[in-house]
């Protein structure tokens, strides 16, 4: 058994024309320490699919097992990174971490949470900014702040929900590289949520491609055979990585004719 | 840079200036009776000028006359925060609660001040706790209902950090669902305070309790007008203040 298993994942949201198919019958794995990604057009159901695994939302039928224990519920074990980074804008960086330091390790001494909260603010090079307020950061600042919160809550696995569609593309790629070398560190698993091509490419190990809705369901994973330690200069002139992108435009650009 | 003074300085004073010549004509042609704006100033000049001399229960300067009206209403707000401020949680956080509470909310909001003094008087059997009482019970809804929708209005997003967490019920009240309702509640402050400055008049009027709008009301039958006008400027004046200091603190605990 792999380390997630999502069987059979359905889920639909009433609307006043009756229910519409957001997902229909979603099914992927995930080995410990992979980096998978999901890639789809936007509103094809991605956001559902990380709130469903999250526990956030409660599926219409399918299971999702965590090291073959059922989720039921939301839970720090499966640490999310939200889309609009979902900061809590009273509290300062800190605060943002500490909040998740604290609530996963409630048996530890104070100061050893403190350390921890500051280790995982300097793993993001956020130390000079550990006492301003989200709204004082800039967009990019602020992704650093929701990625260093999921990982403090050293979770069994990572759900990041199109985590850099709201910076401009530099930031982005400076985002990407920086996820790059913390993953490379840390080999935690996660599962990345992005409708990007290259952004998948470039960070997972597997790809899972996504019809557009309603009834989203997913295609064959893609295996990335490119070598890890990556760099994002000419990555872009490998063999592997052409053969995987040219598989995920023709089954995203089949899936959408299709419809 | 002469715009914003012009904006700032120039236009309002043609405002009130434009209200003086109105009030100076009416005094003159349709209401004799009305004091001038000159006779105003002229029977007043004391009141303002030593606002706080005592010659009497019944004749004080405007300043401690405010001062009076000040504390009653400082007293009558303190209470209805006190009782408003949890109650617009209960309505926010709870379901039962909001549909057992909330028809009388809805149905004790639209009640004037007149109304409940009286019924005051006869339970405290005294005017000053009536008053505040009054005041209390008039002042608490914006507070309770601007607590309740901004409780009610918390983004998702702050709410599924907590669920992801799994945080306990008290530490998302104290964490999430209090820091998030902060500015709704000073909102709600703010606009108590402004009824609460309102419903004193009514209630000192009907109580004959010294302050601002008992000598108002005790003036009037003394047939000295001139001091009705001057009551109405003090409880414009110290309303406006009022608005603008709590405005402050609202512009603190604004989130973004």
């Amino acid at each position: 058994m792999a380390y997630l298993e999502v069987r059979g994942l359905r889920k639909s949201y009433g609307t006043r024309s009756g229910p519409t198919a957001v997902l229909g019958g979603v099914d992927l794995t995930l080995e410990e320490g992979e980096f998978v990604a999901v890639v789809g057009y936007s509103g094809s159901g991605k956001t559902t699919l990380v709130s469903l695994i999250a526990g956030l939302l409660a599926p219409d039928r399918g299971e999702i097992l965590l090291e073959g224990v059922p989720v039921t519920g939301p839970g720090p074990e499966r640490g999310i990174v939200f889309q609009q980074y979902s900061l809590l804008p009273w509290l300062s960086v800190r605060g943002n971490v500490a909040l998740a330091v604290d609530a996963v390790n409630p048996g530890l001494p104070a100061p050893e949470r403190r350390r921890i909260t500051d280790e995982f603010i300097a793993l993001v090079n956020l130390t000079p900014a550990a006492w301003k307020r989200p709204r004082e950061l800039s967009g990019g600042m602020r992704q650093r702040v929701a990625v260093a919160r999921g990982l403090a809550m050293r979770p069994k696995l990572l759900l990041m929900d199109e985590p850099f569609s709201a910076v401009d593309a530099l930031t982005r790629a400076t985002l990407q590289d920086e996820l790059l070398r913390i993953w490379g560190e840390r080999r935690s698993t996660v599962m990345l949520i992005t409708n990007d091509v290259d952004e998948a490419i470039l960070l997972a190990d597997r790809i899972y491609p996504m019809t557009p809705g309603p009834g989203a369901v997913l295609g064959p994973a893609i295996e990335v055979g490119l070598p890890r330690p990556r760099q994002r200069r000419h990555m872009s002139l490998e063999p592997a990585y052409q053969k995987a992108r040219q598989a995920l435009v023709e089954f995203l650009r089949a899936a959408r004719t299709a419809r | 840079m002469r715009n914003d003074i012009s904006q700032k300085v120039i236009l309002p004073l043609l405002g009130a200036a434009c209200v003086l010549v109105v009030w100076s004509i009416v005094s003159v042609t349709v209401a004799p009776d009305l004091p001038s704006p000159g006779r105003t100033w002229r029977e007043s000049q004391r009141y303002v000028l030593e606002p706080f001399f005592k010659d009497g229960e019944m004749n004080q300067g405007i300043g401690r006359l405010a001062l009076y009206s000040l504390v009653r209403v400082g007293k009558g707000f303190a209470l209805a925060l006190a009782i408003g401020t949890p109650i617009g949680f209960l309505l926010g956080l709870s379901r039962r609660f909001h549909q057992s509470f909330d028809p009388i909310v809805q149905f004790m909001r639209p009640i004037s001040p007149l109304a409940w003094l009286p019924l005051g008087l006869v339970i405290f059997q005294k005017s000053e706790p009536a008053a505040i009482f009054t005041i209390a019970l008039c002042a608490m809804w914006p507070t309770v209902i601007n607590t309740a929708v901004g409780v009610r209005s918390i983004s998702a997003d702050y709410l599924n950090v907590g669920r992801v967490l799994k945080l306990s019920r008290f530490k998302t009240l104290t964490r999430i669902v209090i820091p998030a309702t902060l500015p709704y509640v000073f909102t709600g402050y703010r606009l108590s305070l402004g009824l609460a400055w309102l419903v004193i008049v009514a209630a000192e009027m009907l109580t004959g309790t010294p302050g601002v709008g008992g000598f108002l009301w005790q003036e009037y039958n003394s047939l000295v007008y001139s001091h009705i006008i001057l009551s109405v400027i003090t409880i414009g004046a110290i309303g406006f203040v009022l608005d603008r200091l709590m405005g402050l603190v609202e512009a603190r605990v604004r989130i973004d």
